[in-house]
């Protein structure tokens, strides 16, 4: 044994010896030949008198920047207005701004023309706009057009195709030469050249195109889309299919290409090398030539053969289980494939020349896809093959984000669209691209609120920011007396005594006006008191006084210690773009009923925290009441205690992710049904006993199936309606509770930071 | 006393010293013979080189003056004008660049000549002082090749960086008769002066055919977006005059204007912003009567008052970058290097390196229409946003406008991205200045997935040789519902494990690895046997934990699973009077750290463990058979940024006929060695990167009054 292993130790060595030697030597070589065949010029010369050269500009000539121009920036900018024909379109061009000023950012649709049916696509692209709050059924307010006609096929082959709107849009008092108007299209041009040419003259509008060339696409004007099926969903739509992140994170192909093999015509260059990276082990790569009508007339040798390989594999299946995907040309420069790729995480390996990529002025594509060459595809291969695990990882993990939040339905497609042009309008008031390609997604963040990233709770930790030490407590008070009651006065107290507390601001919800400043308690810290106008949703309003990231939300009959509150903020702090706080419902499935619904009663999961006491970040108010629609807005106010489930709602939607319930003394059972006799009070509208127990259960909840659960049904169910509203149920449930680290364990009361916790 | 440290007792057997005395003659061997081939080798690689170094160095003493002199006949060949369509795809030959292994670009660059007209007159200056840095940052490059056949990128030595320097039909046949010109194709010029009088156009006007332009001052009519390259227009004050960076903190003024020849339109706005402003705004001219001898370029006045220029560009939050004649003006590259925030109005501008830098964190673009407005669009901007911008701006500047060379770089490096698009900068490299990069994580798990249950976990269980201990945690953890794997790290060389026929027979498959040597980081090695996302790592004597605990941390796993999630926590504090970190177990509020004596967490951690481990933690973990718990907490913390979670109450976890309560028991230099690691860790970091809470998490009903059959974790903390 020890022989052995000295006689390996010594050919070891002696084979390092000789690496050492050689490599070396050839080394050695290597350098000196190159040397000598540069001829003594390997490098850029040091010239002896470098230090002479004159400057390439004299420093005078570069500030003063030449004379000053003959024609003043005013004639210059009305010069651009004419020569620039609609080829060479700009914002400043050609875009009325003007427009836009006093109303903000409004978009209109025209209505659609009589006996001429939009189809399906184009009539979800209006819907979707109508659903957005940008929309105005008022064309004087407005700042962007929509034509009513649709104009999404123009390839004059297809039955979709309208004819004459270049004489319809004529006819229209509001065109104006296009100036505002932008014009949707996924199909342009037709066999055999496909070229760009959409049959009418758009003028100036702007074009939000799918398969958009970078030649003829208008920087900074023209927006390009993704190409998106008829089946594509309205709202919501199916989520990414990354289930997991995979450690290593190959899958069991490489790469992997199904599709038509051109053998004539355009895009056929690129589809008829795709069978030469085949290798039938972890390159898939399948062609056929069964594709229109006429195929067997142009087949050639490999046809045959193909057609059989083809049939071998499935398509979905290849999707869902490979690394990479190819995305070549088609005809156009877009495909479905694109899509499909992206959600189904299959990195997308672009092999479409000269396509400007789906909103690539504002999405970072280089971190989600690799943008090949047609020209070189004989190297991807290799070249995916070098992309290290890690990164891999994250360009799955990008695709998703970025299916989830630009691409997964109609509605994100267009609305991204229209964030896109609106950033266009204020640059100083505009999404960074960081913002565009970060979690939780451009459309998610409003540039309103403010454009420092630290003021909104997802990039505390890409920056190196931390969420504010302080809160600002913000009581609701809805009682009908115009006096001060108890348990208000408690609550204040029980805040304000908080070292983390900065600021108390409490919303007037009632019809008397508030008992006069000597009436409060005095407190330490500010005290503000804010007249509210009586509507349920108005607790979320992005109120001027809230000036700490984060907000403490109560009901003024919300019963709270101080050290339950100082906790309940360090965990806040811990999960700023959570709710954090103490009571809680947990929502379920009624499948008898074939409907959702949520129970307020023990259970071993909790879904949404009531807003009668948590912890939330101060944007989620903006983008409660800015970003949701005014409609959903009504709703609320229409529904009891519906406007805690919108806001849980919202939040889950925005960070996919579940509340979190902190440690609450034991005295919340009658809270719970003192606050639906305020409620009822205050909002005049709402049925009562909405939040008490009504109905026992009959259907056991996910997981509790507890006697003394009851379920809210009411027609109105809010949380059905909401549901409805986002096309899914975004609400996650969670299992478990956060309590102080020491809580209820045995030691001495003396050790622990929050003893008074654990009192019965 | 035993039972706590017998942990790291038992996992050190006493073989090893003896074995590593044995291996030391080894060692000191090979080390010898490794450093004398190291230093025979480096005496081969340096004698000649450098002999033949210094003959290179005698060849290129030369003058400009002594370069070639080539005469263009008046009919020789001009380029066609530059093709507005031009995209990399259809006039950039991208064979050339080939697929190699570095994902470099070879850039060649044209040796220098002097080109003069039929009649000897110059076309231009051989070659401007900016030209020549430029050209030689690009020689000591790792992007230069001095092989012609080799290059993928050609860049001529005519010097176009000033349009007015040059004769343009001249200069165009120069180009033409380059060797390898053909039609200008991956051909770069460099010009930052386009245009000339009246109308300046904003790219070169100097016919190029299909040769690239980085070009200075770029319009959106004139950049070929994709294809040409804008870069800023180079400050020459930038080499000449020291602004150091300012800190954070009010300015005197808030808006500045330092440009000398605005148009009068401009500055009757810009005077109208100052009359309703007052003080705040500040616009200067230029001197109109300076002492002879005072350089005007270095002066700047305001009615009689004289400034300092560019040092006066620091007193101002914001300054104003107005067009000129032409859209790229060198006071931008002043203006950053004061770390003063461009105020950028020139409408169609692209702005300098724009495909790659994130404008919209350094600057304010407001339109020309919007001029009037300036003052209450800057006053809306938040303190701290501003504080950044300054920060921004000024790293901007060091990165990427400071010398010729940077911007040389910055130049191939886009180009170089194009090519090789899969191994791309990333936006945060080109934009994050050292401070931000430095401060902030990007968890590489940061999509918000919550992991199927159905999938379940893989408990990794250390061995040595206890093996009836072992046999225990065995049937323990098989009883855990979401158990879908069990995996045995045998880490005993000198003993087999059991016969097949011994190993308790449990519902889930059960395999046995055995290394190679023993190590501790055996335990995070990322096994292909480990097949789902959750790792349970649990020591062979942690027999206390119930299969509701086990599941219960498998499902908070499953709503944190970027986190380490485990059961006893410990706490790292720092000690005033050492000055140093220390290891905390007694019982308290807080909590920093897990043990992964019993732990969930990613799968993907255990990769980072074994091949991203920064410095030689790994290696020291293994020599001193501790603290590998430590150093896995240290890396996870610094790569999310994310504290660990604490499930379930305190509780003891090993032997139940232990009296002592755990973690009272262990011994002072087991605790003062792991403070150690604490402190070693924490240095090879550079920074302290755990987290400290006060919460771990509990079953939602956890101790409430509530049915204990109702609930999903009933047997949670019994003793």
């Amino acid at each position: 044994m020890q022989t052995r292993k000295k006689y390996i130790f010594l050919t070891f060595l002696a084979s390092w010896l000789l690496l050492f030697f050689f490599g070396g030597d050839q080394l050695r070589r290597l350098a000196f030949f190159s040397g000598r065949k540069s001829d003594g010029r390997r490098n850029w010369p040091r010239w002896t008198d470098r230090s002479l050269l004159k400057s390439f500009a004299d420093p005078e000539e570069l500030q003063r920047d030449g004379d000053p121009p003959l024609l003043s920036p005013r004639e210059r900018r009305a010069a651009w207005l004419s020569a620039h024909g609609s080829g060479s379109c700009r914002m400043e061009t050609c875009f009325d701004f003007s427009r836009c000023e006093r109303h903000g950012f409004k978009v209109f649709t025209y209505p659609q023309q009589r006996g001429q049916p939009v189809s399906e696509t184009y009539g979800k692209i209006l819907r979707s706009i109508e659903r957005s709050r940008y929309h105005t059924p008022r064309p004087e307010e407005a700042c962007l057009f929509i034509l009513g006609i649709d104009t999404l096929d123009r390839d004059r082959l297809s039955g979709h195709f309208v004819r004459h709107v270049d004489e319809t849009i004529r006819g229209f008092p509001l065109w104006n030469g296009g100036r505002n108007h932008l014009i949707f299209n996924l199909y342009s041009g037709t066999w055999p050249g496909y070229t760009g040419d959409l049959g009418f003259d758009i003028g100036q509008a702007m074009l939000a195109r799918a398969s958009f060339d970078s030649q003829s696409f208008r920087p900074g004007f023209d927006i390009s889309i993704p190409l998106f099926s008829k089946e594509h969903p309205q709202r919501a739509g199916d989520g990414g299919r990354l289930q997991r992140h995979s450690v290593p994170p190959k899958k069991k192909y490489l790469l992997v290409f199904k599709g038509k093999r051109y053998l004539t015509g355009i895009g056929s260059g690129t589809r008829n090398a795709l069978h030469h990276i085949h290798n039938g082990k972890d390159i898939i790569s399948l062609t056929t030539c069964k594709h229109g009508k006429d195929w067997e007339r142009h087949k050639d040798t490999r046809c045959d053969k193909d057609n059989v390989d083809y049939e071998r594999f499935d398509y979905q299946e290849l999707l869902h289980n490979s690394t990479f995907c190819i995305v070549p040309r088609g005809r156009r420069l877009g495909s479905f494939r694109f899509l499909e790729a992206l959600q189904a995480a299959c990195i997308p390996v672009l092999l479409s020349d000269g396509w400007e990529l789906p909103f690539a002025e504002a999405i970072d594509w280089g971190r989600a896809a690799v943008v090949g060459s047609e020209r070189l595809l004989l190297q991807i291969p290799s070249a995916v093959r070098c992309i290290q695990p890690e990164r891999v990882l994250a360009f799955q993990q990008q695709t998703q984000f970025l299916w989830d939040a630009y691409f997964s339905s109609v509605d994100k497609i267009v609305h991204t669209t229209l964030e896109i042009i609106r950033d266009r309008l204020s640059p100083h008031r505009s999404r960074s691209r960081f913002l565009w390609n970060t979690l939780p997604g451009g459309l998610l963040v409003l540039p309103d609120f403010s454009t420092h990233l630290a003021d909104f709770p997802f990039y505390y930790l890409q920056h190196g920011y931390s969420p504010s030490k302080k809160f600002t407590a913000f009581i609701r008070a809805v009682s009908q007396g115009g006096s001060l009651s108890q348990p208000i006065l408690r609550l204040i107290q029980a805040v304000s005594a908080s070292q983390h507390c900065a600021q108390i601001v409490v919303l007037w919800s009632c019809e008397k006006p508030p008992p006069p400043s000597g009436r409060w308690p005095q407190t330490t810290v500010p005290l503000t008191i804010i007249q509210g106008r009586r509507k349920l949703s108005e607790r979320f309003f992005p109120f001027e006084a809230v000036r700490t990231d984060a907000v403490l939300s109560l009901d003024e009959d919300t019963v709270l210690s101080t050290s339950e509150v100082d906790f309940a903020f360090l965990v806040w702090r811990s999960f700023p773009e959570r709710i954090v706080g103490f009571p809680t419902l947990s929502h379920f499935w009624d499948p008898e009923q074939g409907r959702w619904g949520y129970t307020s009663k023990w259970t071993n999961e909790l879904s949404i925290v009531l807003t009668a006491a948590a912890f939330y970040h101060r944007y989620y108010h903006s983008l409660f009441t800015k970003y949701l629609p005014a409609g959903l807005r009504e709703l609320v106010d229409g529904l009891a205690a519906c406007e805690d489930i919108l806001m849980n709602v919202l939040v889950a939607a925005v960070t996919k992710l579940p509340p979190i319930k902190v440690t609450q003394r034991k005295q919340h059972k009658e809270v719970v049904a003192q606050q639906a006799e305020c409620r009822d009070g205050a909002a005049g509208t709402a049925p009562p006993g909405q939040r008490s127990p009504s109905a026992p259960r009959s259907a056991p909840a996910k997981g509790s199936g507890s006697a003394g659960s009851r379920r809210f049904s009411q027609p109105q169910d809010c949380l059905n309606q909401l549901a409805d509203w986002f096309g899914y149920m975004p609400l996650v449930s969670s299992q478990l509770r956060l309590d102080p680290v020491l809580f209820k364990d045995q030691v001495s009361v003396l050790r622990k930071k929050y003893p008074s916790l654990e009192k019965p | 006393i035993m039972c706590a440290s017998a942990k790291y007792n038992t996992r050190g057997p006493a073989l090893i010293p003896r074995m590593k005395t044995k291996h030391r003659i080894y060692y000191i061997t090979l080390f010898s013979i490794v450093l004398l081939g190291l230093i025979a080798t480096g005496m081969f690689q340096f004698w000649p080189h450098s002999i033949e170094s210094s003959s290179d160095w005698a060849v290129e003493k030369r003058s400009v003056h002594d370069v070639p002199v080539v005469k263009l006949p008046a009919d020789s060949p001009i380029p066609e004008r530059g093709d507005l369509s031009c995209r990399m795809h259809t006039c950039f030959d991208v064979y050339r660049c080939g697929f190699n292994p570095k994902n470099k670009i070879k850039v060649y660059i044209y040796s220098l000549k002097k080109y003069v007209d039929e009649y000897g007159t110059a076309v231009s200056n051989t070659i401007s002082r900016e030209y020549n840095e430029l050209l030689a940052a690009i020689s000591d490059s790792e992007f230069y090749t001095d092989d012609v056949n080799r290059a993928c990128l050609f860049v001529p030595s005519v010097d176009v960086l000033n349009q007015n320097a040059l004769r343009i039909k001249e200069t165009a046949q120069a180009l033409a008769q380059l060797s390898r010109w053909d039609r200008g194709t991956n051909h770069l010029l460099f010009n930052m002066l386009p245009g000339g009088p009246p109308d300046y156009n904003t790219a070169l006007d100097v016919p190029r055919d299909r040769a690239l332009l980085a070009g200075g001052g770029f319009s959106t009519w004139t950049y070929r977006q994709g294809y040409d390259v804008s870069i800023p227009v180079y400050s020459p004050l930038s080499g000449e005059v020291d602004l150091p960076e300012r800190g954070p903190g009010p300015r005197r003024y808030f808006i500045l204007s330092s440009q000398m020849a605005l148009h009068p339109e401009y500055r009757l706005e810009l005077e109208a912003l100052q009359a309703e402003n007052g003080e705040s705004v500040l616009i200067l001219d230029k001197c109109t009567n300076l002492s002879d001898g005072v350089p005007a370029v270095r002066k700047r006045c305001c009615k009689n008052q004289v400034f300092d220029y560019p040092q006066v560009l620091q007193e101002s939050t914001f300054c104003v970058v107005l067009r000129g004649a032409r859209l790229g003006q060198a006071v931008l590259s002043d203006v950053l290097q004061a770390g003063c925030v461009p105020v950028i109005i020139a409408d169609s501008y692209i702005l300098p390196f724009s495909e790659v830098l994130d404008w919209k964190r350094a600057s304010v673009v407001i339109p020309e229409e919007k001029m009037p407005e300036m003052y209450s669009i800057l006053q809306s901007i938040p303190q701290r946003q501003i504080e950044e911008m300054q920060r921004q701006a000024r790293w901007f500047w060091e990165a990427y406008f400071r010398s010729m060379k940077a911007i040389a770089l910055a130049t191939l490096q886009i180009i170089n991205d194009r090519i090789y698009p899969y191994a791309a900068i990333s936006y945060e490299e080109w934009n994050d200045p050292p401070a931000v990069k430095w401060s902030s994580v990007s968890n590489p798990l940061f999509l918000p997935l919550i992991p199927p249950q159905s999938q379940g976990f893989t408990a990794v269980v250390l061995t040595y040789d206890r093996v009836e201990s072992l046999f225990r945690v065995i049937t323990e953890v098989s009883k855990v519902p979401s158990l879908s794997k069990l995996l045995v790290v045998w880490n005993n060389q000198n003993k087999n494990p059991p016969e097949d026929s011994l190993w308790p027979k449990i519902r889930v498959p059960l395999k046995v690895v055995r290394t190679a040597e023993n190590k501790l980081s055996n335990r995070f090695f990322p096994y292909d046997e480990i097949e789902t996302e959750a790792v349970l790592a649990i020591d062979d004597d942690i027999i206390m934990l119930t299969s509701d605990e086990l599941q219960f941390g498998y499902e908070v796993w499953r709503e944190f699973p970027d986190r380490l999630v485990g059961y006893p926590g410990r706490l790292h504090l720092w000690d005033h009077e050492m000055n140093k970190w220390k290891y905390e177990s007694e019982w308290t509020n807080e909590v920093s750290m897990v043990l992964t004596g019993a732990a969930f967490y990613h799968k993907y951690f255990n990769y980072l463990y074994t091949y991203k481990m920064p410095g030689d933690i790994k290696n020291w973990v293994d020599a001193h058979m501790n603290c590998e718990d430590i150093a896995m907490n240290f890396l996870v913390a610094n790569v999310t940024g994310k504290s660990v979670i604490k499930v379930t109450p305190r509780k003891k976890f090993k032997c139940p006929e232990c009296t002592a309560i755990d973690g009272l028991s262990l011994d002072q230099t087991h605790m003062v060695e792991r403070s150690e690691c604490i402190n070693k860790f924490a240095s090879v970091f550079g920074t302290m990167p755990l987290k400290v809470v006060e919460h771990r998490a509990d079953p939602v009903l956890y101790k409430d009054d509530f049915p204990e059959k109702l609930k999903s974790f009933p047997n949670i903390g019994s003793l």
